[in-house]
């Protein structure tokens, strides 16, 4: 595999609901250098810990709750329009799904990096979006399996 | 979601040893405390300036308060919510209450039984060590390779 980074920056949607999916995926960040950043979560008050980087805000929909859901897939697919993004990155839950499965959809590549919440076995949604995602990893070793998902460390 | 159970326990406790120095965000919890101080939420920036200022974070096993409390040194007793309770989905903050206090990272209360005991000996809670603010670095790299690999 070689790397490539003379190119123009790579647009990348960083997507996770709140609580701890949004925390987890902050301490991605550093992943993150040298690309345009769009972040996308549920909570507004978020915004102060993101910088100068893009932040877009969908409702807070779980998948007990279609008809939200619905609303926030269709969010996010005006955020994937709008953004075009090559690389989609999640660490949960329905938001991160949406968004990689649109993201799979319009070609981006796509990281699933369950939450680490999620020790005796995957999500539901970590568990669905593997045929999706180009990576995707759990955050504990014993939950890795051949043919995926894989496991490359943790958010800590 | 409401966590009761947990809210009565911290403000139960406080009235009994006239501690006056508990705040809690207590979220959708039906309990109104009576004798520490409280508020249904706060933002993020209060919610990481008093997690840095306290001598011990008290809470449910949420990844969000796990990890910031990891992050600012600050050491955590957790209780689980229970998902026949209605206080979560499913039993999953039983099993990261389990692994953590394994890798002596923080202690636990089972239950609103077990934790006016450990609050008890609060004072003697220490912090499982300091983490970095950002993931390890093998994510890291594994991240950076996916996203900058050409493709084939």
């Amino acid at each position: 595999m070689s790397v490539d980074r003379s190119s123009r920056s790579k647009k990348i949607l960083a997507v996770a609901s709140g609580g701890g999916h949004w925390v987890q995926l902050r301490r991605l960040a550093p992943a993150f250098d040298g690309c345009d950043v769009t972040y996308v979560t549920v909570e507004r008050s978020y915004r102060d810990q993101v910088g100068n980087a893009k932040f877009r805000v969908v409702l807070d929909a779980t998948r007990w709750n279609k008809f939200k859901l619905l609303l926030m897939l269709f969010q996010i697919a005006w955020i994937m329009i709008w953004v075009r993004p090559d690389v989609v990155v999640s660490t949960g839950a329905a938001s991160g799904f949406f968004a990689l499965r649109l993201g799979k959809l319009l070609g981006a590549r796509t990281i699933w990096i369950d939450s680490i919440a999620n020790i005796e076995e995957m999500s539901m949604s970590g568990q669905k979006i593997g045929p999706h995602a180009g990576l995707w990893l759990t955050q504990w070793p014993h939950l890795a399996k051949v043919g995926g998902p894989e496991y490359k460390g943790a958010v800590l | 979601m409401p966590f009761d159970r947990m809210v009565r326990a911290v403000d139960q406790w406080a009235a009994a040893h006239n501690r006056d120095d508990v705040f809690a965000q207590i979220g959708a919890a039906k309990y109104v405390p009576k004798r520490i101080q409280w508020s249904a939420t706060i933002d993020p920036s209060e919610f990481s300036q008093r997690i840095a200022d306290a001598d011990v974070v008290v809470a449910h096993a949420g990844m969000g308060t796990i990890l910031t409390a990891f992050e600012l040194g600050t050491p955590i007793l957790v209780m689980p919510r229970r998902a026949a309770l209605h206080e979560t989905r499913n039993d999953h903050q039983v099993a990261t209450a389990q692994r953590f206090f394994e890798m002596g990272r923080l202690a636990v209360a089972m239950d609103e039984h077990e934790l006016p005991e450990m609050l008890d000996h609060v004072s003697n809670l220490t912090a499982g060590g300091v983490i970095s603010s950002s993931a390890s670095p093998e994510l890291i790299q594994a991240l950076v390779s996916y996203i900058h690999q050409t493709d084939q």
